[in-house]
């Protein structure tokens, strides 16, 4: 039987020498590794004979510290957020990854000039733009629907809960552009102990109001249950609940927060060639559309928007959904990772103990 | 050998052939000395047998958690990777201005630093005494690496003008030294100023202490809510005839087995704004639609959800001493003319005290150390230390800041056994 399986592959793919083993891939588990097993792993297993085999975890980026610390390390291939990337690459524990070796786009155009800005760094590939936004139960505001960040911060036109992340980042930025910053000022602003005031005097206007989630799972949740009525939440969960599901919610493109997700290589995995031949399959402008439309992340590649057709079996266009489209991109921050990688730990303990009293 | 193995035998044996007054045993030898012998063959053997285990608690958890509780002390992210610039802080005391020796040692550092990729290591280190300052670190380093020339002061500042600030010396001078209090200076909320001296963080950055205490508070009004609820439950468990008692058992066993997360999910079915509960008291009329109870995602949350799901800790060792109890005691305390109340206060509730302390320590415990529940239900309000140091675990990285954490932890669940230990005596405890 496996000798058949392993004939007819042989034959339908004669293009690609056929590889032995398996590529272990980790990945944050949900409705996005899904996304990666039908746009990657699927097509990557057909066409290349190497078996993938995911392992889902909370944040890759942990265990993925942890294996290389103790040197027993599981994962080829891991996928993590943009700012992790950088910390592990400073640390020495990624494997640096050469633009050149990537797959051009189809019309030629080399890797390098094809992703988007900050798509790639020294040890990471982007795979998606995905965004933290506000998102509503449009059930509960029949007329007059919010429409921008401000709102959210406004209990008194939009009465009911908030959902609202249990950490400082986002928050303080939503804070800043609800208070009048413009987005591109943002990290400038915050950067200063006035814009760190500022930021928190205008948190403090729906703390009564709020119920603070930590999985991103939670505030979908949060919105069906009726227990918030205006929550932050990541783009792709709110459409999923909205399209699969059939909710009523709608998502504020106004203050998006976008950054990007990819692959890494963690050094002394235990298949670096497939690892290789995964991210290099993984990251052509083919798959990364294939994979929007799977889930709603943008693709971080200029070649894969014209790519991007119905979301899955349905008639519904992926393009409207997407946080990189131009419509949604009207008045969007990129998130800053240099200003979190520096601020993280003073800010989290001063968050904890805004929450705390 | 087997005549060796049993002292009775050799005393038998010996009893009739003692000659100078001394014992001896069948072959001749002194039997104090055969006595030992086999004791401490007896001693080996059962050292061999418990060894595999010895071993499993060694590998598995003293030495992960010696390792981790070691990083709250000892942090060489600074030290081991900049040598050179650590050698001229050792030879130079605190207060010397930074001389072209000291540039030159940085900037070497620097340089190798970046080059093996170990320069974020370094930021990090830095950074948590001087916020801000780990891209300082990673953005030199890669400017760094593309060539630096001397005079290395110049050359630094102008790559970045920080480098000439007086903090970031003095917390590059603390970090040079492996060894730490830092972090559990900031585990009670207190920080090392540029001269030496210790002083209280900024009032909106303390958090630890307040988590402590609120930790410890909330963990003793749990215990003190599973005794109270726990107590009438064990004592029905324990009298009632043994069909009902078994049913009242499983009723108790059940929620033990299920899984913790379900349990806590159910609660925020049962408790939530939008949930059961409001939606009947909103139906009965006690309350209007508008002014639904917060009874999740704050405190009460915690309360309610931990109390639950400690409270099989409280009831099963209190049970398996109250069985054991005779009736007959509190029987012949009526016969002698007590009060029911007397005679449960001064001879049923003394008897009951072992699997009373050995709940009590249980649930006590487990409630300090609890996270998942709290992080579910606990809102703003019902954070416990536990969190923070999920956080640093998780979010911030911060490995020693948690392991400091966490060792605080320990030393006062540690202290806390002692003095039951001294108060109540460990051999009181009943656990079943």
């Amino acid at each position: 039987m496996k000798r058949t399986v392993l004939l007819c592959t042989a034959l339908v793919a004669p293009s690609w020498a056929l590889a032995e083993g398996t590529v272990e891939v980790m990945s944050w588990g949900g409705a996005y590794s899904q996304s990666q097993v039908d746009a990657f792993n699927k097509p990557f297993e057909a066409e290349t004979g190497i078996k993938v085999n995911m392992i889902d975890v909370d944040n890759p980026a942990t265990p993925i510290k942890a294996q290389v610390q103790a040197g027993n390390v599981s994962a080829d291939i891991a996928s993590i957020g943009y700012s992790d990337a950088t910390r592990l690459c400073d640390e020495g524990m990624l494997v640096e990854i050469d633009p050149a070796d990537l797959l051009p786009a189809s019309d030629g155009t080399p890797a390098a000039d094809d992703f988007l800005e900050g798509g790639l760094s020294d040890c990471f590939v982007a795979t998606d733009v995905y965004s933290t936004v506000i998102a509503y139960d449009e059930s509960r505001f029949p007329e007059n629907p919010p429409s921008t960040v401000a709102d959210f911060f406004d209990t008194e036109t939009y009465p009911g809960k908030r959902g609202m992340l249990k950490e400082p980042r986002f928050n303080m930025e939503f804070a800043l552009m609800a208070d009048g910053v413009p987005a591109d000022e943002v990290y400038e602003v915050l950067s200063t102990p006035e814009g760190l005031e500022r930021a928190f005097a205008k948190l403090d206007t729906i703390k009564g109001n709020a119920v603070f989630w930590e999985a991103g799972a939670q505030p979908p949740q949060l919105l069906a249950d009726g227990e918030v009525v205006m929550t932050q939440a990541y783009n792709g969960r709110i459409f999923n609940a909205a399209v699969d599901e059939g909710k009523p919610f709608k998502i504020i493109w106004d203050g998006q927060i976008y950054e990007m997700e990819g692959w890494v290589i963690p050094i002394d995995g235990p298949n670096p060639e497939n690892a290789m031949e995964y991210l290099k399959f993984s990251t052509s402008a083919e798959s990364l559309a294939r994979a929007s439309m799977q889930i709603s992340y943008g693709p971080p590649r200029k070649s894969s928007a014209p790519l991007v057709g119905n979301y899955k079996d349905t008639d519904i266009p992926m393009s409207p959904n997407l946080p990189t489209s131009p419509e949604n991109m009207g008045n969007a921050l990129a998130f800053d990772n240099d200003f979190w990688v520096d601020h993280m730990s003073e800010l989290s303990e001063r968050f904890a103990a805004w929450l705390a009293t | 050998m087997a005549q060796a193995l049993d002292p009775h035998a050799a005393i038998v044996t010996t009893a009739s052939g003692a000659e100078d007054g001394k014992l001896t045993t069948a072959d001749g030898k002194p039997l104090a000395w055969a006595l030992k012998r086999s004791q401490l063959k007896a001693k080996r053997r059962a050292f061999l047998l418990v060894l595999p285990l010895l071993a499993f608690i060694l590998i598995t958890f003293v030495i992960p958690i010696g390792q981790m509780l070691q990083r709250s002390f000892y942090n060489d992210g600074f030290s081991a990777n900049m040598p050179q610039i650590s050698q001229w802080f050792a030879e130079n005391e605190r207060g010397t201005p930074p001389d072209e020796a000291a540039w030159t040692a940085l900037a070497n550092d620097l340089i190798a630093s970046a080059e093996d990729r170990s320069i974020g290591v370094v930021g990090t280190r830095i950074n948590y005494d001087v916020p801000g300052t780990r891209s300082l670190f990673t953005s030199t380093g890669r400017k760094v690496r593309r060539g630096i020339e001397p005079p290395y002061r110049e050359a630094l500042l102008e790559i970045d003008e920080e480098w000439g600030d007086s903090r970031l010396w003095s917390a590059m001078r603390n970090a040079a030294t492996p060894v730490t209090a830092n972090f559990y200076l900031a585990s009670v909320d207190r920080t090392r100023t540029d001269d030496g001296s210790i002083q209280q963080v900024d009032e909106r950055q303390r958090v630890y202490v307040m988590l402590f205490m609120r930790t410890f508070w909330l963990s003793l009004l749990i215990t003190a809510l599973t005794f109270v609820l726990g107590f009438p439950v064990a004592h029905l468990l324990a009298t009632l005839p043994m069909r009902k008692s078994n049913l009242l058992m499983i009723l108790v066993l059940l929620p033990f087995w299920t899984s913790l997360l379900v349990r806590t999910t159910s609660w925020m079915v049962l408790l939530q704004q939008q949930g059961v509960i409001n939606d009947i008291l909103v139906w009965l009329g006690v309350i209007g639609g508008g002014q639904r109870l917060q009874m999740i995602y704050n405190q009460t949350g915690t309360i309610i959800a931990m109390t639950h799901i400690l409270l099989p800790f409280m009831i099963l060792p209190l049970y398996s001493v109250m069985r054991t109890i005779n009736p007959s005691y509190v029987r012949a305390a009526r016969s002698l003319g007590a009060t029911s109340w007397t005679a449960f206060r001064r001879i049923y509730f003394p008897q009951t005290l072992p699997g009373l302390g050995a709940g009590a320590l249980l649930v006590f415990i487990l409630a300090v150390g609890y996270y998942i529940t709290p992080a579910l239900v606990g809102g703003s309000s019902g954070q416990l230390i536990s969190n923070m140091i999920a956080m640093h675990m998780t979010d911030t990285l911060n490995w020693s800041m948690a392991a400091a954490l966490a060792a605080l932890l320990l030393a006062s669940v540690l202290i806390l056994y002692w003095l039951y230990d001294r108060m109540v005596g460990i051999d009181n405890l009943k656990l079943g």
